[in-house]
């Protein structure tokens, strides 16, 4: 089986999220890669170099500088006459991307799989992750969207693929990209972070979240998320958010503070090595999944922790 | 203008779902069905543009007959007419794109909300297949939508911020949970509701193949995390913190 897998990048260099979607296509058969964008050419010399990477298709036109689904589907589809398996991490850009190439193949797409079972047989998670499917698929292309956390990431050295220019698909002139806010961080990205502290609710105001959750976080070296309701109550942007809807992570240590661990939440860190809870609710529900927790009061805890670290 | 908001029946998010023992699914006997959270923040964001020229708002539901629950709530909260295309067999989210797309076709709205994804299936897919069958502009994950006469601009929830994209119209949109809040409909309107238009079809009747393309081969529960140990204090945390090395 042939498989192309859809590079993410932000123009300069291949986002970690790829590599575990090389792991995943390379159980399937062959990785070639398209790497799309305008001015690419160092991002197509990286991606060459990923392990086990076959051929390396390059689309280099203003039409896919900011990844437009619009632009870049047709693109995919261009190339999927010689592929049996389009396969993206499923990160925002890839579940943008993903169903609409699977639309215009006539293929239902398999979302998030955590394994590959078979060449036509994965398994996923249902419903926030209390449920796990296997699911075998009748379509011969595939269109499959990657966790990220469930896959090991490819070696970024030791691949030889050969860079291959392909015809751009044009323009569709269907939406313009108009600007973007991207948080800049000097933290380790909450998908590949090693630790993570994340702070609920509990932290009542954004000057809190600040002075008690960072200093821990910045001590341990660990990327920092949150609860849906510490970022709707605005103590952090969105992309903070861990859980079934915001981002899945599985570090070796998350450790949740002042956050109540409902089953929304619980979807995107249950699968973290060790998980530290502290919470001043002995009941709460993320002691059930904690291996260590901490009955108190964050507000003494935390400052003391970051304090005797 | 006329907005097409698509809504799905499904259990309830404050229902822990049990995975039934033959493994064949998740029980759904007697538990609470709601509607997608993230299509009540489809409705609600329809009817708030009411006061931008939107004039229409047509709610639809592929489902069981029960299905008509759920367009009965969203016809509460203010939406003016439903379409149940009944189906007791479960539609896959390219079915259910086929069969907007039917929809559009007939009803040629100038926008579709549609939920970014389904909590039961989780997939977040069907927005963009139906953008992509129709040819049209799509905005996922939106956080923010301005509407003008002839385009609609979006701001996206994506990893790392935000970003915004400009579409002509028509276009297809898929919510986010901070879009906005939903509001409960008030019991006048639930009565209103009740004589609301609710039209039923069929999928024959758009003549379109929903057959499943994947089989489901076995559900079953992931594996299980045990409860920890408590700590009493900070000093015991920092040792374990030092012997798992996390800390030096
Ligand atoms: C469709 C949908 C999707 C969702 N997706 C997500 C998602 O992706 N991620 C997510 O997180 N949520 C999600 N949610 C929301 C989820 O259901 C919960 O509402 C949310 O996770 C609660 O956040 P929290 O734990 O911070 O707040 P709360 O539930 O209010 O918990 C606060 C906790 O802090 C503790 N506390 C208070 N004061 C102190 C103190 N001084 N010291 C120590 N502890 C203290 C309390 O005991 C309590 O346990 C979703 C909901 C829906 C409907
Ligand atoms: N059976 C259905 N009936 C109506 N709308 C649906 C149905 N299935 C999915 N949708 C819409 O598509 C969105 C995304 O669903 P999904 O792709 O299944 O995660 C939902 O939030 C709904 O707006």
């Amino acid at each position: 089986m042939k498989t192309l897998v859809w590079v993410e990048h932000d123009g300069k260099v291949v986002k970690d999220a790829t590599l575990a979607v090389v792991t995943a296509a390379s159980k399937l058969g062959d990785v070639h890669l398209l790497v799309a964008g305008s001015g690419v050419d160092a991002v197509a010399a990286e991606a060459a170099k990923i392990a086990g990477v076959g051929k390396v298709h390059v689309a280099d036109d203003a039409a896919y500088a900011h990844a437009l689904a619009e632009n870049v589907a047709p693109l995919v589809v261009s190339l999927m006459g010689d592929h049996d398996a389009f396969l993206v991490p499923a990160t925002s850009n890839g579940k943008n991307i993903a169903p609409r190439v699977a639309a215009l193949l006539d293929v239902m797409q398999i979302s998030d799989i955590l394994s590959v079972e078979s060449e036509d047989t994965f398994t996923r998670p249902i419903y926030a992750g209390n449920a796990i499917a296997t699911v075998q698929t009748k379509d011969a292309k595939k269109v499959i969207s990657v966790r990220g956390t469930a896959f090991e990431k490819a070696a970024t050295s030791g691949g030889s693929g050969t860079i291959e220019a392909v015809a751009s698909t044009g323009e569709k002139g269907l939406s313009t990209y108009v600007g973007s806010e991207i948080a800049k961080s000097e933290r380790p990205e909450l998908t590949s972070a090693k630790i993570i502290v994340s702070g609920g609710r509990a932290l009542q105001n954004s000057e809190n979240f600040h002075s008690i959750i960072e200093p821990l976080a910045d001590k341990l070296g660990a990327g920092v998320g949150a609860s849906r309701a510490a970022v709707d109550a605005g103590y952090v942007p969105n992309d903070y958010q861990v859980g079934q809807t915001g981002k899945i992570v599985a570090p070796e240590v998350y450790i949740a503070i002042g956050i109540s661990g409902a089953i929304q939440h619980l979807a995107g860190m249950k699968d973290s090595k060790t998980i530290i809870a502290i919470n001043k609710d002995e009941d709460a529900p993320i002691f059930q999944v904690a291996d260590i927790g901490l009955v108190g009061d964050l507000f003494k805890i935390v400052p003391e922790l970051t304090e005797k670290l | 203008m006329k907005v097409l908001v698509p809504v799905k029946r499904v259990l309830d998010y404050n229902v822990k779902p049990r995975v039934k023992a033959d493994g064949t699914g998740v029980d759904l006997a007697n538990v609470k069905m709601s509607m997608n959270p993230f299509d009540e923040i489809a409705v609600e964001e329809a009817i708030r543009l009411k006061d931008k020229g939107v004039t229409e708002i047509v709610v639809v539901s592929i489902g069981e007959q029960k299905a008509q629950e759920t367009l009965r709530t969203a016809l509460a909260m203010g939406a003016d007419r439903a379409i149940l295309i009944v189906s007791e067999e479960k539609v896959e989210p390219l079915g259910v794109a086929k069969l907007l797309a039917k929809i559009v076709e007939e009803e040629k709205p100038d926008l579709v909300i549609l939920g970014k994804q389904a909590i039961d299936d989780d997939n977040n897919q069907t927005g963009q297949m139906l953008a992509g069958l129709l040819g049209v502009g799509q905005a996922t994950f939106a956080s923010k939508v301005e509407l003008a006469s002839d385009s609609v601009t979006v701001t996206r929830e994506v990893d790392g911020g935000s970003e915004t994209e400009k579409l002509s119209l028509p276009a297809i949109i898929t919510t986010d949970l901070r879009l906005n809040e939903p509001r409960y409909a008030s019991l006048p309107n639930i009565m209103k509701a009740k004589s609301k238009p609710l039209a039923q079809k069929t999928p024959a009747d758009y003549g379109v193949d929903v057959s499943p393309r994947l089989t489901t081969l076995k559900v079953v529960e992931p594996a299980k995390r045990t409860a920890g140990v408590k700590v009493a204090d900070v000093d015991e945390l920092v040792a374990k913190l030092k012997a798992m090395g996390v800390a030096k």
